[in-house]
């Protein structure tokens, strides 16, 4: 690994430099970590006193569970859902902002500032504007003969905190993908224009599949997004329910564990959990490497 | 632009309005309905033009609160985010910016397990070890204090990449030079690297404090206190007081307290944000 061609000559100063960082890294993660991992190959008997070691147990009950594989394909449901929302109306902002080059820092300001928003406030403000009885669009859907109730339809909470999902991470995909567009060397879509591609065949056949570096990495970057950043989200609006339909994983192991106190298999959620992240971490990582090629 | 075409940039410049006003839109009617008495929802839908009780709405929710929800004064919840925010923030730049001095400015033994460490943080969000974190933070005594707010999360991996990427690209010269003029590693960090990365230091605290202000999961496990509660925690228990009875104009006052701060500062500090956001993926 990469340090300077001369280094400071010190035996002990590196190490004291490094303990803050390293101890609370020790102490908050790795430890609580390891911790999750040993728990979800036991399972403790209901007063909490006697600890036995069962193996996959904890695992296979949780595969077997109909209630996880629902949560494993409500997060499926909800993190392809958010990233192809978010990213398709951003790519389509990113594009017009880059074609109006002098109202377009203007556009930009207006269009980046949901990234502040605490992912719980901006789940109550979706479960506001959809309130079924106050809310506008319920109002406005009923005009067109859908009658809206996300306390009682699956679907409608699921597209709830979808869509405050999405409106949150717009910001965020769409200054990538602004940056992407301007590392596109203007001279191609020249050529282009020279050759007779319209403005659309232009975007599809040579910008797009020059993006597609960034388009990766942001899909990588939302789908991390959409299953561990979206906690507030669930728990402000909808609370998993109704009858489960939005109970992604990470709600899912902090309701099992905090509420329903059960150690062995929130465990074993945990470390499911963070198998997932790691895959994708190396998935990230591994396109950074391989950037420069286009 | 390759070529003019008046009715593309027309229709470019109508996406970009009803994009804006589709993002916007939320947050207005969130402000209007902050505007109204508690009575005017009664009628079925949200007015949409403010009504007159904004300064009683802003001002009971600051000052008093809402007892009945149990939440206490925002203005005691926005200063404890502010304290909570800037501690983080605070916190991170300068546990990993030393860190990365130590990685990229010194061979000792171990210094790649150290990074791997440091690494693995990447992978372990609070979200999936909540509960054994949770023991951790009881056991050592820190529920309901500024330090069980703070220490557990200001461990990061994501400044240190930073700062160490940053590192790598000051010219060797510069080292070289502080050491011929007899500067040990201390002074040369502090007169030299310290100074040179004032952008970057910017740059992330604007980054970390949006990340520490809008923490919820935390904040909600190991605060029992009203004392220590923060703002966005704040809001969710105004609004899960019985569905029935939400007082959805205090709710959206408090939407609106919590949002404001880290909304501003994007908005003001937007070149850096932007290029923390950008800088911090790399």
């Amino acid at each position: 690994m990469q340090t300077k061609r001369t280094v400071f000559q010190s035996r002990v100063l590196p190490y004291f430099l490094l303990a803050p960082q390293l101890i609370i890294t020790l102490i908050f993660f790795v430890w609580p970590a390891a911790q999750a991992i040993r728990q979800s190959f036991l399972r403790q008997d209901p007063f909490g006193l006697k600890e036995t070691f069962v193996w996959f147990a904890n695992y296979t009950r949780l595969l077997d569970d109909p209630d996880y594989l629902n949560a494993l394909g409500a997060t499926f449901v909800f993190s392809v859902g958010v990233t192809v929302l978010s990213m398709s109306l951003s790519l389509m902002f990113a594009v017009c902002v880059n074609r109006v080059l002098r109202s377009g820092r203007f556009y930009t300001t207006l269009l980046v500032w949901p990234y502040a928003v605490a992912p719980a406030a901006a789940g109550l403000l979706w479960w506001f504007m959809f309130n079924p009885s106050i809310g506008i669009i319920p109002y406005l859907l009923t005009f067109v003969g859908y009658e809206w109730n996300h306390r009682l339809h699956t679907g409608d909470a699921m597209v709830l905190i979808i869509i405050a999902a999405a409106w949150k991470q717009i910001s965020y995909n769409f200054l990538f993908f602004v940056a992407g567009l301007q590392s596109v060397p203007q001279s191609l879509t020249e050529a282009a224009a020279i050759d007779g591609a319209g403005p659309f065949k232009r975007f599809w056949t040579v910008v797009f599949p020059l993006l597609s570096p960034t388009t990766f990495f942001l899909a990588v970057i939302n789908i991390t997004y959409a299953m561990f950043d979206t906690f507030g989200i669930v728990d402000a609006t909808t609370s998993g329910g109704p009858s489960q339909s939005t109970n992604i994983l990470v709600y899912k192991v902090y309701a099992d564990g905090f509420i329903g106190l059960n150690l062995g298999p929130s465990a074993a959620q945990s470390v499911i959990l963070m198998l997932i992240v790691v895959v994708l971490t190396v998935v990230q990582f591994r396109w950074i490497e391989r950037k420069v090629q286009y | 632009m390759v070529e003019n075409r008046p009715f593309i940039t027309f229709l470019t410049h109508l996406i970009l309005i009803i994009g804006v006003l589709t993002v916007v839109f939320p947050v207005y009617l969130a402000f209007i309905a902050s505007t109204h008495g508690p009575t005017d929802f009664m009628s079925g839908i949200v007015p949409l033009t403010p009504g007159d009780h904004m300064a009683a709405n802003y001002g009971y929710l600051l000052n008093s609160g809402e007892s009945t929800a149990g939440a206490p004064p925002f203005l005691m919840m926005l200063v404890n985010s502010l304290i909570m925010a800037i501690l983080i923030a605070v916190g991170k730049i300068s546990i990993s910016i030393i860190s990365a001095f130590a990685i990229v400015y010194f061979r000792f033994p171990l210094r790649v397990l150290a990074f791997w460490v440091i690494f693995m943080t990447l992978m372990l969000p609070v979200e999936v070890r909540i509960l054994p974190t949770y023991k951790v933070v009881a056991d050592l005594g820190m529920l309901n204090s500024y330090s069980g707010l703070v220490i557990p999360v200001i461990a990061s991996a994501t400044a240190t990449f930073l700062f160490r990427q940053f590192f790598l690209t000051v010219p060797e010269e510069m080292m070289e030079a502080a050491r011929v003029d007899g500067a040990g590693p201390l002074k040369f960090f502090r007169d030299i690297l310290l100074p040179l990365s004032r952008t970057n230091i910017a740059a992330l605290f604007i980054i970390m404090f949006i990340y520490g202000w809008n923490q919820y999961l935390w904040p909600m496990l190991i605060t029992t206190e009203p004392h220590y509660y923060t703002v966005v925690m704040g809001i969710k228990r105004l609004a899960s007081v019985l569905d029935g009875d939400t007082q959805w104009n205090l709710v959206m006052a408090g939407v609106i307290l919590a949002g404001l701060p880290p909304v501003l500062v994007i908005i003001f500090m937007q070149r850096l944000f932007v290029k923390g956001l950008v800088e911090t993926e790399k």
